[in-house]
C-alpha cells in the first residue's frame, strides 16, 4: 500500500467524480461527502508522498508498470511533492469552506458541480505529479476543460463569455504547447521528461528545439497568463462562483509556474536556457513590466474581486522574474513564491467568499462599515492583504527578500525596483480597501452581520498558516527548494 | 562582552499582546478592561526593570527566535541603548493608560475597546524595536508599529482623520518600503549579516564613498517616523489622533522608534568609526540642522497648541539624530540621552494640552488667554515640560543641551553650535508665550472662564508625575547616562 500513495493520490478524487456524477441522479445527498472524502484521501497520500519523499528521495511510480520512455511515469521529488499538498490542502480547505457559498451560489446544478471540481483537482494534481510530457499535456486539458465549465456556473449575464474567451485563448496556448512537445518528440524520440532531459544536450545548436522550447514556453505563459498574454484572466475570475475563484485564483496560474520551472530545471536545463539562448534578460524585462502593469491596472478597478485578480497578474511577474533571473537567490524566490502566493491569494480570496456570501457584490462601494459587520473576516484580509504587501512576519515578504536578493545578485535592478514599487502600489490598493471598510461606516442601511463559521475556520486556519510559513521560511528554502535545485 | 541567554525580552514584547484577548473579551466592562492594562502594563515595566542589573553590569541579554536567511534571524539583544529606550516607553505606557482614561471617558469617545487593544499592540512592537538585535528585526517591528497605529490616528473615523491616515501611511510607510528595506537587502547581498555592532558589518574598503552615501541617506530619510525634514509633515497631521495617542506616540514611541532606527544604524551597522573616515557624519548633522531651524520656526507661526507641539518635536527629534551624527563621544551621549528628556518634557506637554481641551473645549492658544489661573496645575506642569524641552534647569532637559553644546565643540565643525543656541531662543520663543499669557494676560471679553476648573484627576495626576519626573531627571540622570557610555562604549 504504502508505494502506491502516488496513485492513490490522483486515483481517489478521480473516483470520488465518477461517483459523484452517478449519486447527482440518485443519490443527491451523497455528492458532497464523497467529494470530501476523495480530496481527504487524496490530501492525506499527498502528506504520506511528502514524507516518503523527504526521507527516501525522489519517487519514480510507472502507472501500470510500463517502463518508461514508453509507460507514463509519475515521478515527484522535493518539489512538486509540496506542490502536490498544497494543491490538495487549499481544494479540500476551499471544499469545507465554499460548501454554503456553493448551495447559494450554484443552487440545483450543485452535485454536477462536485464532479467537476474533482476532475478540475485531479488535472491539477497529475499535471503536478507526472514526469511525462505529453501526459502533462493531456491533464493540462482536463484541468482547463472543467475550469472553463465552473467559471461558466457563475454570474448569469457575464460568466459565460468571460468563460468562452477563455476558452479560446486557453486552446490557443494549449495548442502551443503541444507543438512544441511535437518537436521535442520528433527531434528526440521521447515524452519522458528525464529521457529528454539526456537526449537533448547534444541537440542545443538545433532551430527545432528553439522552436519547440519558445513554443512550449509561450504556451505555458498563455496559461499562466503572464502579462500581456493576461486578458482572458480578471473576467474569468471575477465572474466565476466564489467556490471556483477561490480555488482557480491561488492554484491555476502557480501550478502553471511550477510547470514552468519544472520544463527549466529538468527539462530543458539551465545550460542550454542560460547560456545558451540569450532570451533571460528579455523575459525578465517582461516580468518587470508584468509586475508594474498588474498593479497599475489593479489600482484602475473598482470591483474588490476583480481587483484581486490584477494583482495575480503582477504576482506573475515575480515568479517569472525570479525563475528567469538565473541564479539560486531568484529561482529560491520564485519556488518560495509558488508556495506563499498560492496561500495568500487563498485567503483573499476566502475573506472575499465571505463577502459575496454576504453582499453578493464587492464593489467598492459596498464595502463600507465592513470591519464593524464582518470582523473576523477583515481580520483575515488585513493579514493577507499585508502579506501581499510584503509586511514580515507575513510569508509574502519572505519571497520577497529572495526576489530582491536575486535581483540584486544578477544585476538586474530594475526588477529589485519593479518589486518594490509593486509592494508600494499593493499598499496603496489594500489600504484605499482598507479606509472604504473602515470609515463611513454609519451611511449604510444593510442589516448583515459575520458570515458562518464553517467560511470562518478555514479564513483563520489560512491566515495563520501565512505567518507560520513566514516564520518557517528558512526551513522550506533548506529542507526543499536548495536540495532541489543542487 | 558577556551575552545571558534569556526569555525575558520576549516575555517583555509579547506582554501587551496577550492582554489584547483579554481587552476584547471584557469590552462591555470598561472598569476590569483597563484593570488589564495596568497589569500589562506593570508586568512590563518590572520584566525590563529585571533585566536592568544585568545590563548595567556590562552583560547583554539575547535570544533568537527563528532563523529567517543564513546570518539572519528574528533575535532580541538588551543592551544599555535599548534598554533606555524600553524603560521609557514601559513607564510612560503606564502613565499614559491612566491619563487616557481620564481623557476618552471625559469625552465620552467611541470604540475605546478598539482603542486600548492597538495601543498595546503599540507597545509591544516600540518594545520589540527596543530589544531587536540586528536590522531585520527591527525593521519588522518598526512595520508593525506603523501599521498599529493607524487605527489610532485615524480614530474619529471622520473626513479630516481618514486624509491624515492617508498622509500617516504614505510617509512612513511608504518611505521604509521604498527606501529602508532595498537598503537593508542592499547591506546583507554585500555584508551577509545585518546584526548590530559597534564596529559596523561593512569590511574596510567594501563600500565606496558614494555607494555609502547612498545607503546613509535612504536609511536616515527612510526611517521617516524620526521625522527629517521633507518626511516630517506626517506629524503635524497626526495631531488629529486623541491625544493621548499623540502624548506617548507621537511625541514618545513612534516618532523615537524612528530616532532609535536611525541611531541604531549609524552606531551598529555603519559604526561611527567608519563615518567619520569618510566624513559622512556631516552630510546628516546639516539635515539635521536645517530641520531644527526650519521646524522651529514654522512652530512660532502655529496657533493650534498640538501642531506647535507637533513642529517642535519634528525639531527635537533632530536634535537627537544631530548630536549622533556628530559622531563625538559627547555628541552621541546628548543625543542618546535627549531621548528620555525629550521623552518626559514632550509628553508632560502634550497631557497639558489634553486636559486644556478636555476642561475647556479650546485647541488654540490665541483662547487661551488667562486660563493659567483657573488651570494653575496644569499650567505650571506646561511650565516645567517646556524648560525640559528648552533645555534649562532645572529639569532634565539641560543635559542634553549641555552634552549636544560640548559635542559641537569635540567635532571639527564648531560652527553647528550656533544651530543649537539659536534654535534653543527659537524654542523660548514659542513655548513661554503661551505661559505668560496663560497667567498674565486677561481672557478676552466674550469668553469668561467661570465654569472652567481643572481637568479630572486622572488626567491632572499624570501630567503632575511626568513633569515631577522631568525635574527629577536634573538631579537623578546617572542611570541614563551609565547606560549610554555602555552601550556606545563612551
Amino acid at each position: 500500500m504504502n508505494t502506491n500513495y502516488p496513485a492513490l493520490l490522483v486515483i481517489a478524487p478521480l473516483l470520488a467524480a465518477l461517483i459523484c456524477s452517478l449519486f447527482s441522479w440518485s443519490a443527491k445527498k451523497l455528492c458532497y461527502p464523497t467529494a470530501l472524502l476523495g480530496l481527504s484521501i487524496s490530501f492525506f497520500s499527498a502528506y504520506k508522498v511528502l514524507i516518503q519523499v523527504l526521507s527516501t528521495g525522489t519517487i519514480q511510480y510507472r502507472m501500470a508498470g510500463w517502463a518508461p520512455p514508453m509507460g507514463i511515469e509519475y515521478r515527484i521529488d522535493l518539489l512538486n511533492s509540496f506542490v502536490l499538498l498544497l494543491i490538495t490542502g487549499i481544494a479540500l480547505i476551499n471544499l469545507v469552506a465554499s460548501y454554503q457559498s456553493i448551495q447559494q451560489e450554484t443552487k440545483e446544478k450543485a452535485n454536477a458541480f462536485y464532479s467537476i471540481y474533482l476532475l478540475f483537482v485531479t488535472g491539477l494534481i497529475g499535471v503536478t505529479a507526472t514526469g511525462d510530457l505529453f501526459n502533462l499535456y493531456v491533464l493540462l486539458e482536463i484541468t482547463s476543460l472543467t475550469s472553463y465549465a465552473q467559471i461558466a456556473m457563475g454570474d448569469k449575464d457575464r460568466s459565460p463569455l468571460a468563460s468562452l474567451n477563455y476558452v479560446f485563448i486557453g486552446v490557443i496556448g494549449a495548442s502551443f504547447y503541444l507543438l512544441g512537445v511535437g518537436y521535442i518528440y520528433i527531434m528526440t524520440g521521447s515524452l519522458n521528461m528525464l529521457d529528454v532531459a539526456t537526449l537533448l544536450p547534444a541537440l542545443h545548436g538545433s532551430s527545432a528545439v528553439l522552436i519547440a522550447f519558445i513554443f512550449c514556453f509561450l504556451g505555458i505563459w498563455i496559461k499562466m497568463a503572464l502579462f500581456p498574454l493576461h486578458i482572458w484572466l480578471p473576467n474569468a475570475y471575477t465572474y466565476a462562483p466564489t467556490a471556483v475563484s477561490r480555488v482557480i485564483a491561488p492554484l491555476m496560474t502557480k501550478v502553471m509556474v511550477y510547470v514552468m520551472i519544472r520544463l527549466m530545471v529538468t527539462v530543458f536545463g539551465f545550460e542550454y536556457i542560460f547560456e545558451k539562448l540569450h532570451l533571460a534578460e528579455a523575459v525578465v524585462w517582461i516580468a518587470t513590466i508584468a509586475i508594474l502593469a498588474g498593479a497599475i491596472m489593479a489600482i484602475a478597478q473598482k470591483d474588490l474581486k476583480k481587483m484581486l485578480t490584477y494583482i495575480i497578474v503582477c504576482e506573475i511577474g515575480y515568479m517569472v522574474g525570479g525563475a528567469w533571473l538565473g541564479n539560486e537567490l531568484g529561482m529560491t524566490g520564485a519556488i518560495l513564491h509558488i508556495i506563499n502566493d498560492a496561500l495568500m491569494t487563498f485567503a483573499l480570496f476566502l475573506a472575499v467568499g465571505n463577502m459575496v456570501y454576504k453582499l453578493k457584490n464587492v464593489q467598492y462601494s459596498n464595502l463600507q462599515g465592513l470591519f464593524g459587520k464582518m470582523p473576523w473576516t477583515m481580520a483575515g484580509f488585513v493579514l493577507a492583504a499585508f502579506s501581499i504587501i510584503g509586511i514580515p512576519p507575513t510569508c509574502g515578504f519572505f519571497s520577497k527578500w529572495y526576489l530582491i536578493l536575486g535581483a540584486f545578485d544578477a544585476g538586474a535592478y530594475h526588477f529589485a525596483i519593479a518589486l518594490i514599487i509593486s509592494s508600494l502600489l499593493c499598499a496603496v490598493l489594500f489600504f484605499k480597501v482598507f479606509e472604504i471598510s473602515f470609515f463611513n461606516s454609519g451611511h449604510d442601511k444593510i442589516e448583515m452581520s459575520e458570515a458562518p463559521v464553517s467560511m470562518l475556520i478555514p479564513l483563520g486556519l489560512v491566515s495563520i498558516l501565512l505567518i507560520i510559513t513566514g516564520i518557517y521560511s528558512d526551513k522550506i528554502v533548506n529542507t526543499i527548494i536548495l536540495p532541489f535545485l543542487q | 562582552m558577556d551575552q545571558i541567554i534569556s526569555i525575558k525580552p520576549l516575555l517583555a514584547v509579547l506582554v501587551s499582546l496577550l492582554v489584547i484577548p483579554m481587552l476584547i473579551s471584557s469590552s462591555d466592562k470598561p472598569n476590569v478592561r483597563e484593570g488589564w492594562t495596568f497589569a500589562a502594563g506593570i508586568i512590563k515595566f518590572l520584566i525590563i526593570c529585571s533585566m536592568l542589573p544585568l545590563v548595567l553590569q556590562g552583560k547583554e541579554i539575547v535570544l533568537t527566535l527563528f532563523k529567517v536567511a543564513p546570518g539572519v534571524s528574528i533575535a532580541f539583544k538588551v543592551d544599555g541603548l535599548g534598554m533606555l529606550f524600553a524603560l521609557v516607553a514601559s513607564s510612560l505606557w503606564i502613565i499614559t493608560s491612566m491619563y487616557s482614561i481620564g481623557y476618552m471617558r471625559t469625552l465620552k469617545e467611541h470604540s475605546q475597546t478598539r482603542f486600548v487593544s492597538f495601543f498595546a499592540l503599540a507597545i509591544s512592537a516600540t518594545i520589540g524595536a527596543a530589544f531587536s538585535a540586528n536590522l531585520l528585526t527591527l525593521y519588522l517591528f518598526y512595520e508593525i508599529l506603523s501599521l498599529a497605529t493607524y487605527p489610532l490616528v485615524t480614530h474619529h473615523q471622520d473626513e479630516k482623520s481618514k486624509i491624515a491616515g492617508r498622509r500617516y501611511l504614505t510617509f512612513i510607510l511608504g518611505t521604509s518600503v521604498a527606501f529602508v528595506l532595498p537598503a537593508m537587502l542592499y547591506c546583507y547581498h554585500v555584508t551577509g549579516t545585518l546584526d548590530f555592532s559597534t564596529a559596523g558589518i561593512f569590511l574596510p574598503g567594501q563600500m565606496s564613498k558614494p555607494a555609502l552615501t547612498v545607503l546613509l541617506l535612504m536609511f536616515v530619510f527612510g526611517f521617516a517616523k524620526a521625522g527629517i525634514m521633507p518626511f516630517h509633515s506626517w506629524l503635524p497631521a497626526a495631531m488629529v489622533a486623541p491625544t493621548p495617542v499623540s502624548a506617548l506616540l507621537h511625541a514618545v514611541a513612534v516618532v523615537k522608534v524612528g530616532v532609535f532606527s536611525i541611531i541604531r544604524v549609524i552606531t551598529g551597522i555603519f559604526g561611527v568609526d567608519l563615518l567619520a573616515e569618510f566624513n559622512l557624519g556631516i552630510i546628516v548633522a546639516t539635515i539635521a540642522a536645517i530641520t531644527i531651524l526650519v521646524s522651529s520656526c514654522i512652530a512660532l507661526s502655529q496657533d493650534e497648541l498640538k501642531r506647535r507641539l507637533a513642529f517642535s518635536t519634528i525639531s527635537q527629534l533632530s536634535y537627537i539624530i544631530f548630536g549622533v551624527a556628530l559622531l563625538t563621544p559627547m555628541g552621541l551621549m546628548g543625543g542618546v540621552i535627549h531621548i528620555v528628556m525629550h521623552a518626559f518634557g514632550k509628553i508632560t506637554l502634550f497631557f497639558c494640552a489634553g486636559a486644556i481641551y478636555v476642561a475647556t473645549g479650546k485647541k488654540y492658544i490665541s483662547q487661551m488667554k488667562g486660563l493659567g489661573k483657573k488651570m494653575p496645575i496644569t499650567f505650571v506642569a506646561f511650565f516645567i515640560g517646556a524648560l525640559g524641552v528648552i533645555g534649562l534647569p532645572p529639569s532634565g532637559g539641560f543635559f542634553s543641551k549641555w552634552y549636544l553644546l560640548i559635542g559641537t565643540l569635540q567635532s571639527e565643525y564648531k560652527i553647528l553650535m550656533a544651530v543649537l543656541l539659536v534654535s534653543s531662543f527659537l524654542n523660548a520663543f514659542y513655548f513661554l508665550p503661551i505661559i505668560y499669557q496663560g497667567f498674565f494676560s486677561k481672557p478676552d471679553e466674550e469668553q469668561p472662564y467661570t465654569k472652567v476648573q481643572e481637568a479630572p484627576m486622572m488626567c491632572v495626576v499624570p501630567l503632575v508625575i511626568t513633569a515631577i519626573i522631568s525635574v527629577l531627571l536634573f538631579f537623578f540622570p546617572g542611570i541614563f547616562v551609565n547606560l549610554i557610555k555602555l552601550s556606545l562604549g563612551i
